[in-house]
């Protein structure tokens, strides 16, 4: 039992990450301003989900690599796994990101450089879930999903580079809109936001872990019966 | 070696296509009746963003009709044969080349077509033909890799589109701007932006050229 605690403590530290940015997010003073008011607390849930899909993202760009160079079915399972919690983590990011544009922008979507980004991304990681979808024999689908992995992975981080010199945005942070750092001028918010992009990481994390021993117990007793 | 390899498989494509005439003189219809049906729809265009963005979109579905029969037509025998002969980087680049080849005959055709129905708004035009033919390269050599991806597959024309227009936006954004600079004639040419055009045709083909292997053995 003990073991375990220390063996598990980057998950007992994430729940604690967690519950502290739900309960600081929501009760600890935020700079009062015009047209943001409350909803400058977003900056707790919506930005930590990018991070968190990029971080896992980046592990599944990593295994597919790790597959195509060592032929081993563990790498590609961990690969479709990350990316099936990465994108579940963008798919959040998206709904949060909606939720405050509706109350600060007045649209749920409008068409911006972020949220465009963010909408290739999703398509992305779809296209490749068909792809392994349509491809039966266990080898293959993992050989062919991790050349599109790496190909979609790489174009999409020169479409998230280019992009924005490309066209203006109404994001903060971005096309002269000041970003949080602006507004944080005594820190209060940065002393809830890093705990909070660290505990959003591991548990996004977490979840990948648990999907990747669920996908492999699947594995397992499809080949015993 | 690799170039002595890519030469012949060019005039090898080229050969093929010479033999099958249809399959060219399809794609060139294609594009000549889809401009025609958007002359039907639209007749005169005289505002530039929707010219140019009803110009691109014929070429990219022209060009996605136009590559996807590169690997998906290919034999399972003549992809073994080749297998035995040549390297696969010989194979990957000299599809890139030759398609990149009959990408730019299609947009020059479109080109000349759309122009000819829909009006003619272009001002620059050697910075729109230098758009044009990076805009085919770069084109050809994504579809071509995404046409070997599909091709492995048996649902591929369905998944050709899907798996192409996610990773085709950053490019399509570039070409789209540069193209608007030459229908507005503009004083200075945007160099930046072909820059970025050519940065991205290189890591696409350097990608092609980097993964292909482990994508044609079976």
């Amino acid at each position: 039992m003990v073991f375990e605690m220390i063996k598990n403590w980057w998950k007992i530290f994430a729940a604690l990450c967690v519950l502290y940015t739900v309960i600081a997010g929501f009760l600890f003073k935020v700079p009062a301003q015009p047209i943001l008011h409350e909803t400058i607390r977003n900056l707790y849930f919506h930005v930590p989900m990018w991070f968190g899909m990029m971080t896992i993202l980046f592990v599944s760009l990593w295994h597919s690599i790790k597959y195509l160079s060592n032929s081993n079915i563990q790498s590609d399972i961990i690969a479709s796994q990350a990316a099936h919690t990465g994108m579940f983590m963008g798919v959040l990011g998206i709904i949060t990101g909606s939720i405050w544009a509706r109350y600060t922008w007045g649209a749920w979507w409008v068409a911006d450089t972020k949220l465009n980004g963010a909408a290739i991304t999703l398509l992305i990681y779809m296209a490749y879930f068909i792809l392994r979808g349509s491809l039966d024999e266990e080898q293959k689908r993992a050989r062919i999903s991790a050349v599109y992995n790496i190909f979609a992975y790489v174009m999409l981080i020169v479409f998230l580079l280019i992009l924005p010199r490309l066209n203006d945005s109404l994001h903060p942070g971005n096309g002269g809109n000041p970003g949080f750092s602006k507004y944080d001028l005594d820190s209060t918010m940065r002393m809830v936001f890093y705990p909070a992009v660290i505990g959003w990481i591991l548990l996004g994390v977490w979840m990948m872990t648990i999907k990747i021993r669920i996908e492999k117990l699947k594995r397992k007793t499809f080949i015993n019966d | 070696m690799l170039a002595k390899q890519i030469r012949y498989l060019i005039a090898k494509e080229i050969k093929l296509e010479m033999r099958n005439k249809y399959a060219l003189g399809g794609i060139l219809l294609y594009v000549v009746s889809t401009v025609f049906v958007s002359y039907l729809s639209f007749k005169q265009i005289i505002n530039p963003p929707t010219w140019n963005a009803l110009f691109w979109i014929i070429l990219l579905f022209a060009s996605i009709n136009g590559v996807a029969k590169s690997f998906i037509s290919e034999t399972r025998g003549r992809l073994l044969y080749l297998y035995t002969l040549v390297s696969p980087q010989a194979v990957i680049l000299s599809k890139i080349i030759y398609n990149s080849l009959l990408l730019l005959v299609i947009s020059l055709l479109c080109l000349l077509v759309y122009s000819l129905f829909i009006g003619n708004l272009i001002q620059d035009l050697p910075l729109f033909l230098l758009t044009l033919l990076l805009g085919s390269f770069g084109f050809s050599s994504l579809l071509t890799m995404v046409s070997a991806i599909a091709s492995k597959t048996s649902n591929n024309f369905t998944l050709m589109a899907i798996l192409s227009f996610p990773i085709m936006m950053p490019l399509l954004m570039v070409l789209l701007k540069l193209s608007k600079n030459a229908l507005d004639g503009l004083e200075h040419w945007d160099f930046n932006y072909l820059l970025v055009l050519m940065f991205i045709n290189v890591i696409i083909i350097a990608l092609s050229y980097l993964l292909f292997r482990y994508l044609w053995r079976d």
